[in-house]
């Protein structure tokens, strides 16, 4: 039994987070999920900083983790306004039937 | 003690970031994407940031996810409507998913090994004092520009949920 965890292990568990969350943005249909599994993708990136900054013991990464949350407060905020405009004029939250810029 | 509690949240992360990619009710991934929030929030404290672990509460658990549910509720929004797929995407999708995370894995151990361990308190710079003194001195035009940055979003949304687009 190991006395303390490498640090490998958190980034593994990182990758993994991220990969699921690339996962559900490919293979999902509905809009709100896709946009959930970028704050997946965003939570596993600033888990990744954090290690890092441990590894370096610097204080540096936890304030990228910290922009990386404000960055995503506001995206949170623009992309669930325009999921309700969305929704609005066109009465779906399909994203496989929001694509007129393919004709 | 470190190793089970990072086990423990490690699982508890990675199980429900996997109910949130298989759930077909929007409402059930987005409590799953709170469990994930907190359970990074206790890593976060494993590794010695504080400050980050009550901002991931606070912020994502709390604002994030609220604005989530609200628009899930005020939409509506029922049960993903089951389509078949492309035949590429259903040949290709799981492999091309599992070679993407084991190189991920692979580079990560391969550049990482076994070098740095984590004991909880073997970092001491992440309480609220050091991150403000980082912010309002090393980061300070970043903080500024994200100031502005958060005017613009607030605008935008404003505009995008009008009444009326036209």
């Amino acid at each position: 039994m190991l006395a303390a965890v490498p640090i490998s292990w958190y980034l593994t568990l990182s990758a993994v987070l991220f990969a699921l969350g690339v996962a559900g943005f490919v293979f999902r249909r509905n809009i709100i999920t896709v946009f959930m599994s970028i704050e997946l993708m965003l939570n596993a990136v600033n888990l990744s900083f954090v290690t890092f900054s441990y590894h370096r013991q610097q204080v540096n990464g936890h304030l990228y983790a910290f922009f990386v949350m404000v960055v995503a407060a506001a995206e949170a905020a623009v992309g669930l306004a325009i999921i309700l405009t969305i929704f609005k004029n066109r009465g779906t939250l399909n994203i496989d039937d929001v694509d007129s810029m393919k004709d | 003690m470190d190793v089970i509690l990072f086990l423990v949240f490690a699982i508890i992360a990675v199980v429900c970031a996997i109910n949130v990619v298989v759930q077909t009710h929007p409402i059930s991934s987005a409590v799953s994407l709170v469990g994930v929030m907190a359970s990074l929030a206790v890593l976060y404290l494993l590794l010695g940031a504080e400050f980050l672990a009550a901002a991931q509460v606070i912020v994502y658990a709390g604002a994030i996810m609220v604005l989530f549910v609200f628009v899930i509720m005020l939409l509506n929004a029922g049960a993903e409507a089951k389509k078949g797929r492309s035949f590429t995407a259903q040949l290709l999708g799981l492999p091309l998913w599992v070679a993407f995370l084991g190189l991920m894995a692979f580079f990560v151990q391969r550049l990482f090994p076994q070098s740095t361990l984590v004991h909880f308190g073997g970092f001491k710079g992440g309480g609220a004092a050091e991150i403000g003194h980082a912010l309002f001195t090393t980061f300070l035009l970043p903080f500024e520009v994200t100031s502005i940055l958060i005017l613009v979003a607030i605008l935008g949304a404003i505009v995008l949920a009008r009444k009326e687009m036209d």
